[in-house]
C-alpha cells in the first residue's frame, strides 16, 4: 500500500506555488540492512504534475533523491479552486495519483 | 559486451541521434540511461545536451555551503532563461551521477526546490537544458559532514 502524497497549491492570483511530499522510501540500492544485507533498489523514477488535467510538469529521478521525496514547483495562471494532480511511478512499477484543489 | 561498452555505445547513439535532431523522442526513453551515465558530461550527453555545457549567472542553484546530513540535502534551481526544456542536478562525487530531470513547459516557472541524497563532499550542477540542445549551467562545491547512508 503507498501512503497519499501531501499536496499544498496556493496561489496569489497569478501563479500559484505547489509543495509536494510524497510517501516513499528511495532506497539507492546500496544501502545495508542491520543484517548486512543490500536492501534492493526502491525508488520513484517517474513524476507527473498536472493542471485541471494538463500536464505542466514531467520528471525522472534516480536514486539520489532523498526520501519522502520533497519537490516544489510553480505554475503559472493557476487560480484558487483549480485543480492540481501528482502522479508518481517507481522502479516496481507501483503507481500512486493524488489531487490537491488550489487555495 | 560489457556492462560499460553497452553504456558508452548507449551515450554515443544518443549523441548521434541528438545530432540528427531526433531528440525529442528521446527525452523520455533514453533519459534513463543518463542515470548510468559515469561523468557529468555523458550524463548531459545522453540528455540530448548538444555542444559543451556553458557556465551562465543565468541559472541559479541554491544548495547548502555545508550539508550536516547527507541524506536530505536540499536545492533549489531556477532560471530566467527563455526556451529551457529540462532542468537537470547532478551531483560529481554521487555513485548515481544524474540526481534529476525537470521537463518544464510554458505553464510552469523554471524554477524547482527538492532535496536530494549526497555520498560525500562534491561539485553540485544545476543545468538548464534548451530546446535547441544547449546547456548552461551553474556549479556549486556542498561539504557534507555525514554521507546519505548508501547514496
Amino acid at each position: 500500500m503507498t501512503k497519499p502524497t501531501r499536496i499544498r497549491a496556493q496561489s496569489n492570483g497569478a501563479v500559484a506555488t505547489v509543495s509536494v511530499q510524497m510517501a516513499h522510501a528511495m532506497e539507492s540500492g546500496r544501502r545495508k540492512s542491520a543484517t548486512g544485507q543490500l536492501v534492493p533498489a526502491w525508488y520513484i523514477q517517474q513524476v507527473t504534475a498536472t493542471l485541471n488535467g494538463q500536464v505542466v510538469l514531467s520528471a525522472q529521478w534516480g536514486t539520489a533523491v532523498a526520501q519522502n521525496p520533497y519537490l516544489q514547483f510553480v505554475v503559472r495562471g493557476a487560480k484558487a479552486g483549480d485543480k492540481i494532480g501528482i502522479d508518481w511511478t517507481d522502479n516496481h512499477g507501483i503507481t500512486r495519483s493524488d489531487e490537491a484543489t488550489v487555495l | 559486451m560489457s556492462r560499460r561498452d553497452a553504456l558508452q555505445r548507449a551515450v554515443h547513439v544518443a549523441g548521434l541521434l541528438a545530432a540528427c535532431g531526433l531528440r525529442p523522442a528521446l527525452a523520455a526513453n533514453n533519459s534513463r540511461a543518463a542515470f548510468d551515465a559515469l561523468s557529468v558530461d555523458a550524463a548531459l550527453r545522453a540528455l540530448g545536451a548538444g555542444s559543451i555545457p556553458e557556465e551562465s549567472g543565468a541559472v541559479t542553484l541554491t544548495a547548502p555551503d555545508i550539508a550536516e546530513n547527507g541524506a536530505v540535502v536540499p536545492i533549489g534551481v531556477a532560471s530566467e532563461l527563455a526556451g529551457i526544456r529540462s532542468l537537470v542536478i547532478l551531483v560529481e562525487k554521487n555513485p548515481s551521477i544524474l540526481c534529476a530531470v525537470f521537463h518544464t513547459s510554458d505553464a510552469v516557472l523554471a524554477r524547482i526546490a527538492t532535496r536530494i541524497k549526497m555520498d560525500q563532499s562534491s561539485a553540485v550542477y544545476a543545468v538548464a537544458l534548451m530546446h535547441d540542445n544547449k546547456a548552461f549551467f551553474a556549479r556549486k562545491e556542498v561539504q557534507v559532514s555525514v554521507g546519505g547512508c548508501g547514496e
